[in-house]
């Protein structure tokens, strides 16, 4: 086994209400790569964000090579060794590949950079990666897979002994991510500590020389990548055993009656996001989709509700071909969309929780027709009490409410165009346990009045819990369908295992 | 003085009236100008009937602001979405060159040819911002710096004079008394504010500027929206731009409406809509716009050269955007007290 580079005991970190990291131990050794897994809100984010002193942690010990760290800022913790590069590139577009690896530790004479110097300094960060490109070149020309080879070169230009590398994948294709791992192995090869945090179970696989599960804040275990198969990961994950997945087959599921088919896709297709694709939407019944992250699922309800267009295939509506060219149009066909980023997609941050309530179904009833203000107070209150809406008055700005509470506002929006069919995109996302509780008693209730939904949720257990069918998605195509007795936790993550194998 | 009678009253109830409203600090903001130059700038208030018409400073005043008030309406809309348009004062000249142009056919031709051109001018600039989606600023950019060269191939590069009755009128005659660009204005408010507050355009108009995603999420139409606010926005200017040319009695494409775009820009942002767009204040930017309008004529009044009257119009609104700003109302009170600022009621228009 080779030597500790960072190790961590005890790691602690609280936010309001919420333990998100819980006495974590873990341990990254050189020249090895260590995958962190977990399901949404297991911790990892925490846990890389309290090593990188994003969050600085309230309790425990951490150590780079036997030295106390305790970074308050990303820049200590580089100064400590520890380097990371993120999910989304973090670098600036429109600089050179020179200036983005050199930048803020530029060498200087006089005051000027000394941009030959800079150059130099470039291309030996590139060459240790096993990399030669044109420096000169402008990032934003770069292709996003060449731009995280860039954040690597950065990230590994200073002293780094440990490189953290969150979710790196989710934007490349194979190829992309067979270029990425030959330059991960070589790093790893040369001694540094690498934490490597991925959803793609067959990436993890494929790189990783073991792994630590973490769950709700917790540690769950540190195992060798070889004395841990993919079933018993997935297990872990989840918080189950295999056998005990086996046991809860069937329970909180009602029988599926399915109704009527409302709406159908056949071979729905758009570039660079879904593959051709076959969906049956009925009345009356949930359709989960479960993906990884990158595998399409959002792109998919993108498409169904004409926020893009599809370059193949044809969508029917009740048997008619239509064809959406804005969510407008959708949305009078009766589609309904949760989009699943709060903060950017879906709270108009400074208005009210009652305009942000009434803007859809004022967009459905066009600019002319206002809401009377009375019908708009009663749609509030009624939404209010029925979703247990917590704010202290509609005249309420919605950034002062919980995520939560803006989840339902949104989720009531929605529901006030009184939609035939709509698509929840991750619509407990971020929420606690209690509200999540109260929409999925939303979701039952809304199905058994003889709405179509979609819901898109990565996590398997609630999805299972709420779905008639799931379709799973991978590399943006449907791999597989479950339906009835397959509807359960197991049965996806075998689909996701199987798939992921092959 | 009677006139003391009427405004002071009026003033303090305005201001207790919006006393937790956005509009407290540039209605503060005019009343101490105001008190100012009651004290110390004599004749500022007087005001005396001639030929059954109100003269007076304070007259000028309205009279002369009905421009940038014109221009703020179309701008206040135009700024709530997120955007600007620094292209009405070039927009005026041409509105008013048009007008001059066409006087000789017949008044209803004139108005319309200078109103209509001002529509084009307002549907060219939101084409470019929502159809094909450039940047406001640099959309608006480009008619601003041609505008004035459209205006003078209008005139061929002359001063058109025009004599009227009508369109003389617009800018100089009186109605009931005050001036008829009075009138106009309030019209215009009035209208303005029942198209935003009676229809959804209001809530959809706050909805893009705050958050143009999530707005297109919800399925309004955005872009229409944008591309209706700057045809407004043409539109107010083509008014303001007739007024102008109806001031001087011709149309000279040089100096009609220069740099009062800046002036209308200027009352939204005092008016207390954000730059940044969501919520606006369509009162607010009168307010705004008077603001400006008394400051200039104050300095005229105190006889400060119009050549460094920019430095203590300058300070002034400085100050009352200081006022405004989050930070420093926080650090203030931070200083009275400690408690957290209460939940703010929902503006008005």
């Amino acid at each position: 086994m080779s030597a500790p580079v960072l190790v961590c005991r005890g790691l602690t970190k609280r936010f309001p209400g919420v333990v998100a990291l819980d006495g974590v131990d873990f341990c990254a050794r050189g020249g090895e790569v260590h995958a962190l897994m977990g399901e949404n809100g297991a911790g990892k984010s925490t846990l890389i964000k309290a090593l990188t002193g994003v969050h600085p942690r309230d309790a425990g010990e951490a150590s780079v090579d036997g030295r106390p760290v305790h970074p308050r800022s990303p820049r200590e913790a580089e100064a400590a060794g520890i380097s990371t590069v993120y999910q989304e590139v973090n670098l600036i577009p429109d600089l050179s590949i020179a200036e983005n690896i050199c930048l803020g530790r530029q060498r200087t004479r006089l005051g000027f950079i000394r941009w030959g110097e800079a150059r130099t300094r470039a291309r030996a960060a590139l060459a240790r990666l096993g990399l030669e490109l044109d420096v000169d070149r402008t990032l934003s020309e770069c292709s996003i897979a060449v731009q995280q080879l860039v954040a690597i070169a950065r990230a590994t230009d200073i002293d780094a002994r440990v490189l953290i590398l969150d979710e790196p994948t989710s934007s490349l294709d194979a190829g992309e991510v067979a270029q990425l791992f030959t330059v991960v192995r070589r790093l790893r090869d040369q001694g540094l500590a690498i934490v490597f945090v991925s959803h793609f179970l067959d990436q993890v696989y494929a790189l990783a020389d073991r792994i630590t599960v973490l769950r709700n804040g917790r540690l769950v275990g540190e195992f060798p990548v070889a004395e841990l198969p993919r079933l018993q990961l997935v297990a872990h994950m989840m918080g189950r055993s295999v056998d005990e997945v086996e046991a809860l087959r069937h329970r909180d599921r009602p029988a599926a009656a399915p109704g009527e088919p409302l709406l159908s896709t056949h071979g729905l297709a758009r570039r660079h996001a879904v593959l051709p694709l076959d969906l049956e939407l009925r009345r009356g019944e949930v359709l989960g989709l479960r993906g990884l992250l990158g595998s399409g699922r959002t792109e998919v309800a993108r498409l169904l509700f004409g926020l893009d267009r599809a370059d193949a295939g044809e969508t029917r509506l009740e048997g008619r071909p239509v064809v959406f060219h804005s969510p407008a149009e959708a949305m009078r066909a009766g589609l309904g969309l949760t989009p699943e980023d709060r903060k950017t997609q879906a709270i108009l941050p400074n208005l009210t929780v009652r305009e942000n309530l009434i803007v859809a179904l004022q967009a459905r009833r066009g600019l002319w027709k206002q809401i009377p203000r009375a019908e708009q107070d009663r749609l509030v209150a009624d939404f209010t009490r029925a979703l247990g809406i917590k704010t202290s008055g509609p005249e309420q700005l919605i950034r002062n409410l919980s995520g939560g509470n803006q989840r339902r506002v949104i989720l009531a929006g929605s529901l006030a165009t009184e939609p035939r069919l709509l698509i929840l995109d991750e619509p407990t996302r971020g929420i606690d346990v209690g509200a999540q509780a109260d929409i999925e008693r939303l979701l039952a209730k809304l199905r058994d009045q003889g709405l179509a939904i979609v819901f898109i949720c990565a996590d398997t257990a609630e999805l299972s819990r709420n779905s008639q069918r799931i379709a799973v998605l991978r590399d943006h195509a449907k791999v597989a369908e479950l339906t009835g007795t397959e509807v359960n936790e197991q049965a996806v993550m075998r689909a996701i295992a199987r798939e992921a194998a092959a | 003085m009677i006139v003391d009678l009427l405004i002071w009253p009026a003033l303090a109830a305005l201001l207790w009236v919006n006393r937790r409203r956005p509009l407290l600090w540039p209605l503060l903001a005019l009343a101490l100008l105001l008190l100012f130059n009651r004290l110390f700038t004599p004749g500022f208030f007087i005001l005396e009937i001639r030929d059954g018409r109100l003269y007076g400073t304070l007259v000028d005043v309205l009279n002369q602001g009905s421009k940038v008030m014109l221009l703020a309406l179309g701008m206040t809309l135009v700024i709530a979405t997120g955007g600007v348009d620094p292209s009405v004062g070039a927009t005026m000249a041409i509105a008013g060159a048009v007008m001059a142009r066409l006087a000789g056919v017949s008044i209803p031709v004139a108005l319309g040819g200078g109103l209509g051109v001002a529509l084009l001018a307002g549907a060219w600039n939101g084409l470019l911002v929502s159809a094909f989606r450039i940047q406001p600023i640099i959309a608006t950019l480009i008619l601003m710096v041609a505008g004035r060269g459209v205006a003078q191939l209008v005139t061929d590069g002359q001063i058109i004079n025009f004599e009227q009755p009508a369109l003389v009128y617009l800018g100089n005659g009186s109605l009931l008394g005050l001036p008829f660009t009075l009138a106009l204005v309030l019209g215009m408010f009035v209208l303005t504010a029942l198209l935003v507050r009676r229809t959804a355009l209001g809530l959809f108009i706050e909805a893009i500027g705050d958050n143009e995603t999530a707005a297109r999420f919800t399925g309004l139409p955005a872009r229409p929206v944008k591309f209706l606010v700057y045809v407004f926005a043409g539109f107010c200017a083509g008014l303001a731009g007739l007024v102008a040319a109806s001031n001087i009695k011709s149309a000279d494409a040089n100096h009609i409406g220069l740099y009062l775009e800046l002036d209308a820009i200027l009352a939204v942002v005092v008016g207390g809509t954000a730059l940044t767009g969501g919520r606006f204040q369509l009162a607010g930017s009168l307010i705004g716009a008077l603001l400006i309008q008394t400051l200039g004529t104050t300095l005229y009044a105190r006889n400060v050269g119009a050549d460094v009257a920019t430095v203590p119009k300058a300070m002034v609104i400085l100050a009352v955007c200081l006022l405004q700003s989050p930070v420093l109302r926080a650090k203030l009170a931070g200083l009275r007290r400690p408690t957290p600022v209460a939940i703010r009621k929902e503006g008005s228009a």
